[in-house]
């Protein structure tokens, strides 16, 4: 499986650790995640799983006591190297939030269009294009089509994070992580947000953190469990849920600690 | 059904109530009774040649200040100029950028510069600007020296209300590959702009009334001043030279200075409230 899968992988993790001062918070982790499919990153809190995320886009740098070792390549390019400024990594790895958080001074389009303008995109076809594009990959445009110049605050919860989404997919992004996306929202909007990640997957790589083992389930290809800032087991959805390898593995996904 | 004592303690309770609003009650009654004041004594005085007209020799009736209203906006727009961009950008630094040991250091030091008597920034920029003749009495010494004032009171309220903005908002535009500087112009100022603008204008109404330092600096100014380079006429100098003057009619503009500066306090401060008003509705 390995190697068919290396050669269709968008991120390729290599002996990753991440240190906040002088704590580990993800340890020594290798794994491939594949392209165009959602892989989810299960475990207890505390586990490393979003400071992970956050070293996909160098997010987890916004801390000034972070270090990382080891490495991470996106579709072959080291996002690490020298040269490579994390502007340019968060431009190809986009990022929704736990908490939806549209820009409240902006109006809906304002807010779909922010990664583009404040990039010096300026042409109005490109952003008007750009910004019916995203809010249809979004599943938002029908809902908000007559009133894109509302303020952004004056959405529900489900369609903010899904008015976020839109934001992240304007500026075309390689691959979309989301940090527990729709652990704030009620269970129809969750859902919706769930029939999205199904959906973005044909054009996108999506790495989702979830505290919600059904939605791991029902929206991933593939999981990786961590635990206390290592990997302990990753393969392919129905397997970490039917027959882990792991024993806590099992414990975790059937619900016996976490 | 009750304990022995519940009366007592009901009274306690009244009573504690009965005093704290009692100084409640106390705060605010001076600015009833200097407002009640003021206008009493001042309101008669104030007419169109108030507002217009120079002030007259002694011994003429009539004249206005003219001048030192005028000369009070000019200040106030040079302090701007040199206390607002400092104060925000220093302001900027702190919240977003900086070591944190580097900021407390700075933070220190803007809140004693806070706490300076206003005397001491005069003769400060006294010693700075006017005894080396740069230019000397002048109404860019004056606007200096609020200027200056001014600076750790921008800085400290632009500090802490970017600090109120949600780290989510900062995340969010950095994860769009938004460069960090685009971020903090774009998203966190604007986001805090009615804040920052809150603070600007406290600063400016706390330095508006600032007397002694401009008797150092701006000197006051019985016509215009045609120059910055020149000393130039201030309300607050002009109410003490009129109130320590024998002459009734001087202290009877005196009253309407003070009224006129006070009216000019209160709308700022009432601005800010509907600033402020709009603030929290937005956030809800």
């Amino acid at each position: 499986m390995a190697d068919n899968q290396n050669n269709s992988a968008a991120l390729t993790v290599k002996n990753l650790s991440v240190y906040f001062g002088k704590n580990e918070a993800v340890k020594n982790v290798s794994l491939d995640i594949a392209a165009r499919a959602v892989t989810a990153i299960i475990g207890p809190s505390g586990c490393g799983k979003s400071t992970f995320l956050r070293a996909i886009n160098r997010m987890h740098e916004l801390n000034p006591d972070a270090r990382m070792e080891g490495e991470i390549k996106l579709f072959g390019d080291d996002i690490y190297s020298k040269n490579v400024q994390p502007v340019v990594v968060r431009r190809r790895v986009g990022m929704v939030f736990q908490k939806s958080n549209p820009f409240p001074t902006m109006s809906i389009n304002e807010n779909v269009t922010v990664g583009l303008r404040l990039n010096g995109i300026r042409d109005k076809k490109i952003l008007s294009e750009r910004t019916e594009q995203s809010l249809r990959m979004a599943a938002l445009w029908d809902e908000v089509k007559d009133r894109l110049s509302a303020p952004a605050i004056s959405l529900s919860g489900g369609q903010q994070q899904r008015l976020c989404i839109a934001r992240a997919l304007a500026v075309q992004p390689e691959v979309l992580l989301m940090d527990e996306p729709a652990s704030a929202l009620d269970p129809l909007a969750t859902s919706k947000i769930e029939d999205l990640i199904l959906t973005l997957k044909k054009d996108y790589t999506i790495v989702i953190v979830t505290h919600n083992m059904q939605q791991a389930a029902r929206a991933s290809d593939f999981t990786a469990f961590f635990y206390m800032g290592e990997l302990v087991e990753f393969g392919p959805t129905t397997k970490i849920f039917t027959s882990p390898a792991n024993k806590r593995t099992e414990d975790y996904v059937t619900g016996r600690f976490g | 059904m009750t304990a022995p004592n519940h009366n007592w303690r009901q009274f306690k309770d009244v009573l504690m109530r009965v005093i704290t609003f009692a100084c409640a009650i106390l705060v605010v009654t001076p600015l009833v009774l200097v407002f009640y004041h003021l206008l009493k004594e001042g309101f008669t005085s104030i007419n169109w040649a108030f507002f217009t007209q120079l002030p007259k020799p002694v011994g003429e009736i009539g004249g206005g200040m003219a001048n030192a209203i005028a000369g009070t906006f000019i200040l106030l727009g040079e302090a701007a100029l040199i206390g607002v961009p400092i104060g925000v950008l220093g302001g900027v630094y702190l919240s977003e950028y900086g070591g944190s040991k580097l900021n407390w250091w700075i933070r220190f030091a803007a809140d004693i510069l806070n706490g300076v008597p206003s005397i001491t920034w005069g003769i400060v920029v006294y010693g700075l600007l006017v005894a080396p003749h740069l230019p000397g009495f002048s109404a860019l010494a004056g606007g200096v020296v609020l200027g200056l004032m001014m600076i750790p009171l921008v800085m400290r309220t632009t500090e802490e209300v970017l600090q109120l903005v949600p780290a989510g908002y900062r995340e969010a535009s950095l994860a769009l590959g938004i460069a960090k500087w685009r971020t903090i112009v774009q998203i966190v100022i604007r986001t805090a702009l009615k804040g920052i603008v809150t603070g600007v204008l406290l600063a400016l109404a706390r330095v508006a009334g600032e007397t002694a330092p401009l008797m150092f600096t701006a000197f006051g100014n019985l016509g215009w001043a045609r120059k910055l380079t020149e000393p130039i006429a201030a309300l607050p100098l002009q109410i003490f030279e009129y109130a320590k003057s024998p002459y009734d009619d001087w202290r009877r503009q005196a009253w309407a200075g003070a009224l006129v500066l006070l009216l000019l306090v209160l709308a700022i401060n009432i601005g800010v409230r509907f600033l402020t008003r709009d603030r929290f509705k937005a956030k809800i």
